[in-house]
């Protein structure tokens, strides 16, 4: 019986996984063929001396040529074979570009990711318990700040009065300028990687903060706090009985859910600190029309968010001892 | 001598304050003219419909009404008056409430924890002791304990909800709708055990809509009607039709019961906004009279009990 639920459930998901991909695929394909980047002069740039003639040999020998629809058949049932194509602009094979990008962009992503996690809930349940007080009316006023204030210009602000100012951290990149790849140490890298990861975790903060505010309210006007309270449990007991047990569980999906902020935040704050991750990738093969890289990362970055939804929901069902146990 | 009630409500009046269109803010007393008192060793039942301020009251003692809630008047325990950081310091320990439904169990903290959290100076084997033989009083199975709240039937959540209570060595319980859901086995258990808790020296307040089982442990008991007692008569009032009730509300009452005349009367309580300014009960009196509704009439003491009507005798 359960394994019959649990085997349901899977192929559910997937089904929906495989449907939402193709789909993805078509609109990012055609969304492509509709941009006014013509892949070939954005490749040449202002080189004037390369000819016409040339121009349609390149165009050729990427195929750009074919019709749209040939060409998006003939990527699809590649790619179905397990062939990501090669990158125009890095000229390497698309699988090889993204895990590389990939792997900076991760480690950046999970500290911010951490980072908001722990902070966002901290300042959440502070703000719920004391809810109306000053301390909830400040915090408040701090996310609304963060909340409306967009990615770029944060990123802006911290290498100005960060690395500029006080001379803390670095301006940009991932690693040292002029430092051979072998000698860069991790000390290095630790330090190139906490103001962007700082940058693009204070946008979640006040994301997480906000969301576990509300459900720290919710729980704190429930009536089984109302009666914890008449049971004369303190402030501090109530929070440690009731509150974190039931807040927990919304904070933990929320947590999850934010994968796809996270992966929209790192595309600014990559460009901003020119740190050489997915975000700086996605935005180099739009802008140039690489299409193959283009493509591939908008199917790895689906995957990834949609890992985050599914550990979502998974962790609901381990954790919740209402769906796990089912309906009595 | 007299004994001194150890709760003693009077002139209790509650109003919330609302925002209705725009910032304009309005009072809406809901509670007009509470009065009651219990005795150490008595079983007082709270009688009245819905919207009459039943779970207010309770709500009132207990200090835990919502942050727009204003009330006048006074709550007093062992004859000193109660503030709120008094009520703070009590309840739990002194005063303790049965709440009316399963939504005050913590959904999802395990049955046998939200026990124990009544009990504060015992050690864990103790606790699991005492909570093993409460849930066996009432038919249930030790395994009970570790079931999440969403696992209960209604009838064990009240059970469960009764065993916070009945664990702890308070002095007042109140009980806010003690009975519904249970079968009668329970029930019967459940008086008996009130009535017991009741003759160890204890005040319990019931708070019900079932003036059959009121009627059966209650020593006394107060009919709460639009937010003011109308009555505060003694059991064997009840006797015989009800000709020994004082107040017309009461009597009707006592004859739209099953057992007795099974007859209802017209019209319904009326709103909190719409209060008359006479009697409350005016509109629907068969003996009302222009001094009726005139004012509100006094609270006075007539044979043995107390009663809110000027035609009373």
């Amino acid at each position: 019986m359960k394994k019959n639920r649990i085997g349901k459930f899977v192929l559910h998901r997937a089904a929906k996984l495989i449907t939402l991909l193709i789909a993805l695929c078509i609109v990012t394909f055609a969304l492509l063929e509709a941009s006014p980047i013509d892949p070939v002069t954005a490749y040449v740039g202002a080189d004037t001396k390369v000819s016409a003639q040339q121009r349609e040999l390149i165009a050729e020998h990427w195929g750009l040529d074919k019709p749209a629809v040939e060409r998006f058949l003939a990527w699809f049932s590649s790619i179905c074979q397990g062939d990501w194509g090669t990158s125009m602009i890095y000229r390497r094979p698309v699988l090889e570009v993204i895990g590389d990008k990939f792997l900076s962009s991760i480690a950046l992503m999970m500290t911010a990711w951490v980072l908001s996690g722990i902070f966002g809930f901290l300042l959440g349940v502070l703000s719920g318990i004391y809810e109306g007080s000053w301390l909830d009316k400040g915090i408040r006023i701090y996310c609304h700040l963060l909340i409306s204030t967009p990615t770029f210009w944060m990123g802006i602000v911290f290498v100005m009065l960060f690395s500029v100012k006080l001379g803390w951290f670095p301006v940009a990149l991932s690693v040292p300028i002029g430092v051979i790849q072998s000698e860069v140490t991790f000390w290095d890298k630790i330090q190139h990687i906490i103001l962007p990861a700082l940058t693009l975790s204070i946008l979640s903060v006040a994301n997480i903060c906000m969301h576990t505010r509300e459900k720290v309210c919710e729980v704190m006007n429930s009536d089984y706090v109302l009666f914890a309270k008449a049971r004369g449990e303190s402030k501090g007991l109530i929070a440690k009985n009731h509150v974190l047990r039931n807040v927990s569980l919304p904070a933990v999906t929320l947590q999850f859910l934010s994968f796809s902020e996270l992966f929209g935040g790192a595309v600014f704050v990559e460009q901003v600190f020119s740190y050489p991750g997915l975000g700086q990738a996605t935005v180099q093969a739009g802008l140039k029309g690489d299409a193959p890289l283009l493509m591939g990362i908008v199917i790895i970055s689906l995957l990834f968010v949609y890992t985050g939804n599914l550990l979502a929901d998974c962790l609901y069902l381990l954790i919740d001892p209402r769906m796990r146990e089912g309906q009595a | 001598m007299k004994k001194e009630p150890i709760l003693k409500v009077e002139n209790l009046e509650l109003s919330f304050s609302q925002y209705t269109r725009g910032l304009k803010k309005r009072e809406l007393t809901v509670i007009t003219d509470l009065d009651l008192e219990v005795n150490e060793g008595e079983i007082l039942a709270v009688v009245g419909s819905s919207g009459s301020g039943k779970s207010l009251l309770a709500h009132a003692v207990m200090g835990i009404l919502p942050y727009n809630a204003r009330t006048k008047g006074r709550i007093q325990y062992q004859g000193r008056e109660l503030s709120q950081t008094d009520k703070e310091r009590l309840r739990g320990d002194e005063i303790v409430l049965i709440p009316q439904s399963v939504n005050y169990l913590d959904p999802l903290l395990k049955v046998g924890q939200q026990i124990a959290i009544s009990l504060k100076n015992e050690t864990k084997e103790q606790q699991e002791e005492i909570i093993d033989h409460i849930l066996g009083r009432y038919g249930l199975d030790p395994s009970v304990k570790n079931y999440y709240p969403f696992q209960l039937s209604g009838g064990m959540a009240r059970k469960v909800l009764l065993a916070t209570a009945l664990t702890s060595s308070a002095k007042v319980i109140i009980a806010d709708e003690p009975t519904p859901g249970l079968d009668e086995a329970s029930l019967q258990e459940v008086l008996k055990d009130f009535r017991e808790i009741a003759d160890s020296g204890k005040a319990i307040l019931m708070i019900t809509h079932d003036i059959h089982a009121a009627l059966e442990i209650a020593d006394k008991i107060a009919i709460f009607y639009a937010g003011a007692t109308l009555e505060l008569a003694n059991k064997r009032d009840f006797a015989r039709g009800g000709e020994e009730l004082r107040h017309p509300y009461t009597k009707a009452l006592c004859r739209a019961l099953p057992g007795e005349n099974f007859e209802a009367i017209g019209g319904t309580q009326p709103l909190p906004s719409e209060l008359p300014e006479g009697c409350l009960f005016s509109d629907r009196c068969p003996v009302c009279t222009e001094e009726c509704r005139r004012a509100r009439p006094q609270y006075r003491s007539i044979r043995g009990g107390k009663v809110r009507c000027i035609h009373a005798a």
